[in-house]
């Protein structure tokens, strides 16, 4: 996957770079430019990526949403198309058609339970579920007596409590309390709460990947323009070596994360292989974006620490991120409790095998 | 983008795959016979000689290189499978790897045809040793600072001076090195220095050992007085070696060998840790995996972008540097996550043995192949800033 040959990325960017550049942004204090840009995503099928035709999505593969997810990062993206397409991903699981408008997710994080009651009612509390304030319905994955479900709910039937995340979008409490879906679908086997998380890690890294590039893009620019000591700040040695630092994270966190997409774009599903490639990613992306995100307000000085200036909207976003679908310190326990179940000598094998 | 990089995700094709069951079953057979403990990284290598021969009938010397020189024209991909199996098995590949990694392409690339005919196929076949003389007294990482001299003479060159560091020296049959045929100008502090093979049996070389913290011996002062060089042993430009050195370094950087030298460790760790570890233990684990795999992944596609032609300078200035730190690193953060393992682990011992080994080793991996300063200047000019 290359960005260079992929239509739907460049779709993607084409939007972005005219409807969500840093000018459109920082001189729309209001933030109305959201709206325009949430229609021509709409009318460009992007947020309906993963969805197959038949069921109303444009049916890119799973490779060209990751690629436009990646390229959202890099936009600093501010509107719920990570959580539209992992909810029509969702559905599509369940064979439910995708409606119109955005959505998002939940649970999005991994320690909640949602779960559906013989009557064919939802009941449970998912936190930090990103932009639920701004979705018409939430896809869901619930516990029932007969295994996963699948359900698409209205958000307005849901109990939502806003919230703020680290980023400056919306990261809500939702609370189901014998919610009716509109319809519901058994999962397909294989298809759990952690394959759900394991779905939404990997769309967060390549988030952050993203955020990483614009991060390092502009910081070198920066240090090659702003002159202090007689120099321009990109001639010290000391910063130089900084933003080396800044180029191998950015490096680490795209290429784990380019990696994992390609794991689950070609696995035939939610195997060992995407389980250490998917909590590897998160991991050290989420890693890359506390080292990144550190360097890039260094070398920017406090110019960058001013709401004015654009860097905060991909350095505190690749922060926030960190913590969806399973932060860093969870994945760790989890790929580490399943590396010592191996066994000592089935490491090497299993890093090989990938 | 400024600064467009690229890790595309490169899986190893099946060809590998079967490639490395062989490399496996050869390594338990050699280990089964006695030739080396894959628990001891801190033995020496007694014994190399042999088992460098039966590496060169299984036909993973020079593995890229044309049949005509004794090569097997695999790809880079196949080689990387062979070089990270014998890394992981603590094979001792020390009498080989230099001249399979870095000589022998130098010499395809600028050796007259009949010195290649007459030295590759006997590296491919695992006969012989080289070392690399870069670094001098008062040199260190600053090639440009070499001041060993080769005077011209009648039918080849003259060498006084020495080199220092220099792996292997004591058993290496051949050096490639870097002399200063001319001062540098005032223009290019680079100019003046030529590469040369000089056979380590020559008259007037003395090798004088430098014992290491680790209690092994690999370094060596390496003394030329009058020692002749044939015409034809000059390598590439006269004045011009800086280029050709600059590029055999990027073989040198990106190789699974750049972040598994201290991999032993985090396997041994796994082990005491055993298979329920509590929960700071099994994060541990998994952040250290997590580390691994993403390198390891960077490093599978630079042997990608090698084999497709390109030169990845950056792109593997960047995998030595982040594996570098990180194998440099590993022992101490298995030392803090050894406080979780039972006092009953059955590897207790060789756990705290080969950690003191690594913690010991670690101050080498930041410098070898490169300094972190150095590789970070090729970074940041990668990135426009230089």
């Amino acid at each position: 996957m290359t960005e260079t040959d992929n239509i739907v990325v460049e779709t993607a960017e084409k939007i972005f770079a005219d409807l969500a550049d840093p000018q459109t942004i920082n001189a729309d204090k209001a933030e109305t430019w959201k709206a325009p840009l949430w229609q021509a995503l709409s009318e460009s099928g992007l947020p309906l990526s993963w969805v197959p035709e038949e069921f109303g999505g444009s049916g890119a593969s799973l490779a060209e949403g990751f690629g436009v997810l990646n390229a959202a990062g890099r936009a600093g993206l501010a509107v719920p198309l990570a959580e539209t397409m992992l909810a029509g991903w969702l559905l599509a699981q369940g064979k439910i058609a995708a409606p119109e408008g955005a959505m998002t997710i939940a649970p999005a994080h991994p320690k909640d339970r949602l779960t559906l009651d013989a009557d064919g009612k939802l009941s449970g509390r998912a936190r930090s579920v990103p932009f639920a304030q701004d979705a018409q319905h939430v896809a869901v994955l619930a516990q029932s007596a007969a295994g996963a479900k699948i359900a698409l709910v209205p958000a307005s039937a849901c109990r939502i409590d806003r919230g703020l995340g680290l980023g400056g979008d919306a990261s809500d409490v939702v609370t189901f309390d014998k919610v009716a879906p509109i319809t519901t679908a058994p999962a397909p086997q294989g298809l759990d709460q952690t394959s759900l998380m394991l779905m939404g890690a990997v769309a967060r890294s390549l988030q952050i990947a993203g955020a990483l590039e614009t991060l390092l893009d502009r910081s070198v620019t920066y240090a090659n323009e702003r002159v202090a000591f007689e120099k321009k700040i990109g001639k010290f040695q000391a910063v130089q070596h900084n933003l080396a630092k800044l180029a191998g994270e950015t490096s680490a966190a795209l290429a784990a994360a380019t990696s994992a997409a390609d794991a689950i774009s070609s696995a035939e599903g939610f195997d060992d292989a995407v389980f250490l490639e998917a909590s590897a990613a998160k991991i050290r992306c989420a890693e890359a974006a506390e080292k990144g995100a550190a360097i890039a307000h260094q070398v920017h000085g406090a110019i960058g620490f001013t709401r004015e200036h654009i860097l905060h909207r991909f350095s505190l976003r690749a922060l926030a991120w960190r913590d969806d679908f399973g932060n860093e310190s969870h994945w760790a326990v989890e790929l580490g409790r399943k590396v010592a179940a191996r066994g000592a000598d089935d490491l090497w094998p299993l890093v090989a095998s990938r | 983008m400024t600064a467009a990089l690229r890790f595309d995700p490169i899986r190893l094709p099946p060809v590998c795959e079967e490639l490395r069951k062989e490399v496996r079953a050869f390594l338990a057979e050699e280990i089964a016979a006695g030739t080396f403990d894959p628990n001891k990284p801190q033995r020496e290598d007694s014994d190399a000689p042999e088992f460098s021969r039966r590496v060169g009938e299984r036909g993973w010397l020079g593995m890229t290189w044309p049949k005509k020189y004794g090569g097997h024209e695999r790809t880079f991909l196949e080689r990387y499978v062979v070089t990270e199996e014998m890394r992981i098995a603590n094979a001792p590949t020390r009498r080989f790897f230099v001249a399979d990694r870095q000589s022998g392409p130098v010499l395809l690339k600028y050796a007259p045809e009949h010195i290649k005919m007459d030295i590759l196929p006997r590296i491919c076949r695992g006969e012989l040793c080289f070392a690399i003389g870069m670094s001098e007294p008062n040199s260190g990482s600053d090639l440009f600072a070499a001041k060993t001299k080769a005077t011209k003479t009648d039918g080849g060159y003259l060498i006084n001076g020495s080199k220092i560091w220099t792996t292997s020296a004591h058993i290496a049959d051949y050096m490639i090195a870097i002399f200063r045929t001319s001062p540098p100008t005032k223009e290019n502090r680079r100019h003046g220095l030529t590469q040369f093979l000089v056979n380590m049996k020559s008259p007037g070389i003395k090798v004088n050992p430098i014992a290491q913290i680790t209690g092994q011996y690999e370094f060596n002062e390496v003394v030329f007085t009058d020692v002749f060089v044939p015409d034809d042993h000059l390598l590439g430009e006269v004045d011009g070696a800086w280029k050709q050195a600059t590029s055999e370094l990027a073989y040198e950087r990106s190789g699974p060998e750049r972040f598994l030298e201290t991999y032993y460790v985090l396997t041994e760790l796994v082990r005491a840790l055993g298979s329920d570890p509590d929960t700071r233990g099994a994060e541990g684990i998994g952040r250290l995996v997590a580390q691994l795999h993403t390198m390891r992944r960077m490093s599978v596609s630079v042997a990608g972008m090698l084999q497709a032609g390109k030169e990845p300078v950056v792109e593997a200035s960047i995998v030595k540097d982040i594996g570098t730190i990180w194998e440099q690193q590993l022992p101490h953060r298995v030392r803090e996550l050894a406080a979780f393992v039972d006092g009953e682990a059955s590897n207790h011992a060789t756990l705290d043995e080969l950690t003191a080994f690594a913690t010991k080793l670690a101050p080498k991996l930041t410098i070898q192949g490169g300094t972190t300063e150095v590789l970070r200047g090729i970074i940041a000019r990668g990135l426009g800033l230089r």
